[in-house]
């Protein structure tokens, strides 16, 4: 009895979740009357708007990454290292992001960085991408966070970093040489989830005004009949690609903990 | 970055301010990009446009169409949310203990990992192709079996259209929080519960429930504020003809309508009074959960 209803919920929810992804793949290979075909993609992948989004949101996703990784690792470092104390507040802040929606952050920053302000990042196109990859910065901070968070608790920091000092290492040393090459697959693994998260963002590149890939799927979106489909579909593939990317770096790490 | 000196011994004869110095470009940027911009929104609803103290925008948040627009966002917050829980929790415990192959486990919690962050326009790019007028299953249900869904008064733009695809988010993310909760109910219990007599029922009501459902209600209040907040899903599916609280602030932002700007205020500022109660309910919970669990 407990097993009929156990495969019956389990067949009831993969339904659920199979045939949206069948049913836009299928529609997206419905631009031809009468017989399936990749014209759809081929429109797609040939729009110039498309490739310069979606160039855009990569470059944008990049940058994120590398600012993500400059502020958290030192940062989850240094308090193991030196401010336990600080720990709680850390993490708080960097959990912050889920609380605040995406459009009153955007909201916020609109108001506080417009022309008439201190730092006026919307005054250009260069600072208002500033503003825009400080955002998604913002957005990836909770995973980013946990991530090498995670992946620091694996390490021994303080007999690392005693030994790199007295090798003669400065801080700098020590963290791109030595905690960073420990950290990596941690790292990766926020990475890819930030690089997922960035590519399809639309609140934050909408409000202010970026060429951004998320902006563009919205304006394709009641033009056209199948295109949406397909960059549905491309979509899903990145966000999928990006997680079993994700995946293999975790299973990385486990392997290398055991190793040890 | 603070240059050390190489000695142990000397290191901790360093000034306190250098060890706080660490945590500088965290601090700066965390205060300039997160803490500053929403301390801006939170004042902001309370100043009038020469820059004094006001309650006004509060009140406007009382408006006939801004009460419309917060009630429909609660409501579709709730609901997906309630419907996400029973559902994800349904998924989780048949595969952490409904007697289903343990190997199916590894492919539902990657998938849930995709589908939890498969939110946006994607996703209601995909229900349209899905469910919309011409969509895959509406055609399909059409030319097999007959059976006309839009004539049944099913509308994928409406809010059960809406609820229907947050869930698409929303259970996958239930299944990720839930189950490690599920996995920390031990053995045990239950012999000792069988050995008591206890029917399955029993034990499911007695002991598993009133271990969970800290666990439970936590996510449900994460899941709450998971779909207040959610903007895009919305927007691409219904364009602005659903009138969702988050949907207003953006037209508010970009000018569109609403034309007093203390009003936009208001409103983030409530979007955040009601995200942060959610998720400090969740958060309080959760933590209670964690006693039992360990």
């Amino acid at each position: 009895m407990t097993r009929v209803f156990a495969w019956l919920s389990f067949v009831l929810g993969t339904l659920f979740f199979a045939l949206p992804l069948i049913g836009t793949f299928e529609f997206s290979l419905r631009a031809r009357r009468g017989e399936y075909s990749f014209d759809t993609y081929r429109n797609v992948l040939g729009d110039p708007q498309f490739q310069a989004t979606f160039l855009f949101s990569v470059v944008a996703a990049l940058v994120t990454i590398v600012i993500g990784i400059l502020i958290v690792v030192p940062a989850a470092f240094w308090v193991r290292l030196k401010l336990p104390r600080m720990r709680p507040v850390v993490e708080f802040i960097s959990l912050l992001p889920l609380v605040i929606p995406p459009i009153v952050l955007a909201f916020g920053y609109i108001r506080q960085f417009n022309t008439a302000s201190m730092i006026p990042l919307t005054g250009s196109a260069m600072g208002t991408n500033l503003l825009l990859v400080a955002g998604y910065s913002v957005l990836a901070l909770p995973y980013m966070y946990r991530a090498v968070d995670a992946g620091l608790r694996t390490l021994d920091v303080a007999t690392l970093t005693e030994a790199a000092q007295s090798l003669g290492a400065g801080w700098t040393t020590i963290l791109g040489r030595v905690i960073l090459p420990n950290l990596l697959a941690s790292v990766l693994s926020g990475a890819f989830l930030t690089f997922a998260i960035v590519i399809g963002e639309y609140v934050i590149a909408a409000l202010l005004n970026r060429p951004a890939f998320g902006p563009y799927m919205v304006l394709i979106g009641p033009n056209r009949a199948y295109e949406p489909a397909a960059l549905a579909v491309i979509a899903f593939a990145i966000t999928w690609g990006c997680m079993g990317l994700m995946q293999l770096a975790m299973r990385l790490t486990r392997a290398n903990r055991k190793k040890r | 970055m603070t240059r050390a000196p190489i000695q142990p011994q000397r290191r901790r004869a360093q000034p306190r301010l250098s060890v706080w110095l660490g945590l500088a470009p965290f601090a700066i940027f965390a205060l300039l990009f997160l803490i500053l911009p929403t301390l801006s929104v939170v004042v902001g609803a309370f100043r009038d446009s020469q820059g004094g103290f006001t309650l006004d925008n509060v009140a406007g948040l009382g408006q006939e169409r801004i009460r419309h627009a917060l009630w429909l966002s609660v409501r579709l917050s709730l609901a997906t949310a309630i419907i996400g829980c029973v559902a994800g929790f349904a998924i989780a415990a048949v595969v952490t203990r409904g007697g289903l192959p343990r190997g199916l486990r590894g492919p539902l919690m990657s998938f849930s990992g995709v589908a939890a962050n498969f939110a946006g326009v994607p996703l209601a790019f995909a229900f349209i192709a899905t469910l919309g007028r011409l969509g895959f299953v509406t055609v399909l249900l059409r030319d097999w079996l007959g059976f006309n869904l839009y004539a049944t008064g099913f509308n994928l733009l409406s809010f059960w259209g809406l609820v229907l695809t947050y869930l698409y988010f929303q259970i996958p993310l239930m299944v990720l929080v839930i189950t490690p909760s599920l996995d920390g109910l031990k053995t045990e219990w239950r012999e000792a519960a069988q050995s008591l007599g206890a029917s399955q029922v029993t034990y499911w009501r007695l002991v598993i429930l009133p271990i969970l459902w800290p666990a439970v209600l936590g996510t449900l209040a994460l899941l709450f504020a998971n779909a207040f907040g959610a903007v895009a899903t919305a927007m691409a599916l219904t364009g602005s003809s659903l009138s969702l609280l988050p949907i207003l602030l953006f037209a508010q932002i970009r000018g569109d309508v609403l034309q007093d700007p203390g009003l936009g205020y208001a409103i983030a500022f409530g979007m955040i009074v009601l995200t942060g109660v959610a998720s400090a309910v969740s958060i309080i919970l959760r933590a209670r959960a964690e006693r039992w669990l360990k």
